[in-house]
């Protein structure tokens, strides 16, 4: 499906960032293949947003590197999408909102049209597309959120914290929708606190405690017998919800 | 006492029986300000988004020089715009003074920088909000600038209306560079000034309450933008 060479693996290397003197991420190295859907688990504070920030370009390290496959930075950047923990919908329809990002990316007019009513219709937005976007309610706003980052058809997807402001049924429909999305082709990489939504989305978990990886596994060897001791304690933390 | 009541009986026949001589003032006054706002809202809002998206060196000097501007004293505004268009001045060839043009030129330095003020802040607070999604989805600083100008439309609204509330209810700049010549240059502001001072109080008394009356519908006008504005935030 994918039309040209990948921009994956990303590789993070001796990753640091700090604000005020004091180190708020890493030293931190991590290799991300995409093959799976991956979940960055933590408490909060941990780092897990910084992680994605970084990751996804919007905020420069203090030091070391974010390198993906591909070298050209303008591909990098347009092969990617991020799916925010609060959606910014601008002031404008739904389907406007997908058609902004669309003409964005420099895909053509003619084609925007038809690759907006894709999306929205596989995110159940299509009867609401020509309402204002702010006046929708948190669980479709997030949904248009994922309809505008699939729209765009990126080979990976960062979602921060995507239902952490969701109720649980509006939460649901996210985690499927995410799952779909994996399932056509596009790289998760998911950020939580909600030991639920990532036992249910992971396949391949990084743990991150005080900005630093404290594990890096597949999802069945992390739940069912942590390395290290603040990963059974956070565990353990769900078990006396 | 009763030249008083006399004269505000007067102003209300004047009002009422819309009075030529009134309207024409009114028409000029709302021409002039008008022209200015739509020429500060042109420039202002582009410039105060500009100074809120792009990092430059002295932009923090260009912002605090911008809010002094804000504070320009209409009389000083129209001194400069006086000296600039007079025979002597560079800009005297125009033939511009004691025209509504030079009312309009000396309207617009001063209220742009309110508009571009306003707006500033305005877009500012909106680019905290939207920088990453932005950023994000692939826009450059010029282009997030439109995006944002668009998606603040109803704030800057008020912006503007701030704005033509300064022009039309300030005197010192117009008398100066207009002169206050009756059917050509004259606009409530100055004559209620003129009207005042040579004791005809029943004009100067109706064009009194017909800035009232517009300073009250703009501000009705920006209370009710202001609430639709929080609705859909």
């Amino acid at each position: 499906m994918r039309a040209s060479r990948s921009i994956l693996p990303l590789r993070l290397s001796g990753l640091t960032w700090e604000r005020g003197g004091e180190q708020l991420l890493g030293p931190l190295d991590l290799e991300l293949d995409g093959e799976n859907r991956v979940v960055v688990l933590g408490p909060n504070g941990a780092g897990k947003s910084l992680l994605l920030r970084l990751a996804h370009g919007l905020i420069a390290p203090s030091s070391g590197s974010v390198a993906w496959e591909e070298p050209d930075p303008r591909r990098q950047r347009s092969r990617q999408a991020m799916v925010f923990d609060r959606a910014v919908l601008l002031r404008r329809s739904a389907r406007a909102n997908v058609e902004y990002a669309l003409a964005l990316r420099g895909v053509a007019a003619v084609e925007r049209g038809a690759r907006t009513d894709e999306v929205l219709e596989q995110t159940g937005l299509l009867d609401l597309a020509n309402r204002a976007a702010r006046a929708l309610s948190a669980g479709e706003q997030q949904r248009l959120a994922l309809a505008r980052a699939w729209a765009l058809r990126p080979e990976i997807l960062f979602l921060d914290e995507p239902t952490a402001s969701l109720d649980p049924a509006a939460a649901r429909r996210i985690e499927q929708l995410i799952l779909q999305i994996r399932e056509a082709g596009t790289a998760i990489i998911l950020t939580t606190h909600d030991l639920g939504l990532a036992r249910r989305i992971a396949e391949e978990v990084v743990f991150l405690y005080r900005g630093r990886v404290l594990e890096h596994a597949a999802a069945s060897v992390f739940f069912e017998a942590p390395a290290t001791r603040e990963a059974r304690a956070f565990l353990q933390g769900d078990l006396t919800w | 006492m009763t030249d008083l009541l006399e004269a505000f009986e007067t102003a209300f026949r004047l009002l009422l029986s819309f009075d030529a001589g009134l309207l024409e003032i009114v028409g000029l006054s709302l021409r002039v300000s008008l022209t200015a706002l739509g020429l500060a809202t042109v420039v202002g809002l582009p410039l105060g988004g500009a100074l809120a998206v792009f990092r430059f060196r002295g932009r923090g000097v260009a912002v605090v020089a911008l809010n002094t501007m804000m504070g320009l004293p209409p009389v000083v505004v129209g001194l400069l715009v006086y000296l600039a268009l007079s025979r002597s001045g560079p800009l005297g060839g125009w033939g511009l003074l004691f025209t509504p043009s030079a009312m309009v030129i000396a309207q617009f330095l001063l209220i742009t920088p309110i508009v571009a003020s306003l707006a500033r802040q305005v877009i500012a607070d909106l680019w905290v909000e939207y920088e990453e999604q932005l950023r994000s989805l692939g826009a450059t600083s010029s282009r997030a600038l439109p995006t944002l100008l668009w998606d603040a439309r109803q704030s800057l609204l008020t912006a503007v209306l701030a704005g033509f509330g300064r022009a039309i209810a300030e005197v010192g700049a117009v008398i100066i560079v207009g002169g206050n010549i009756a059917h050509v240059t004259r606009v409530m502001t100055t004559a209620i000034a003129l009207e005042t001072s040579k004791g005809d109080l029943p004009l100067a008394l109706a064009l009194g309450i017909v800035l009232l009356l517009l300073s009250m519908a703009i501000n009705a006008i920006a209370s009710v933008l202001t609430a639709r504005g929080e609705q859909l935030a």
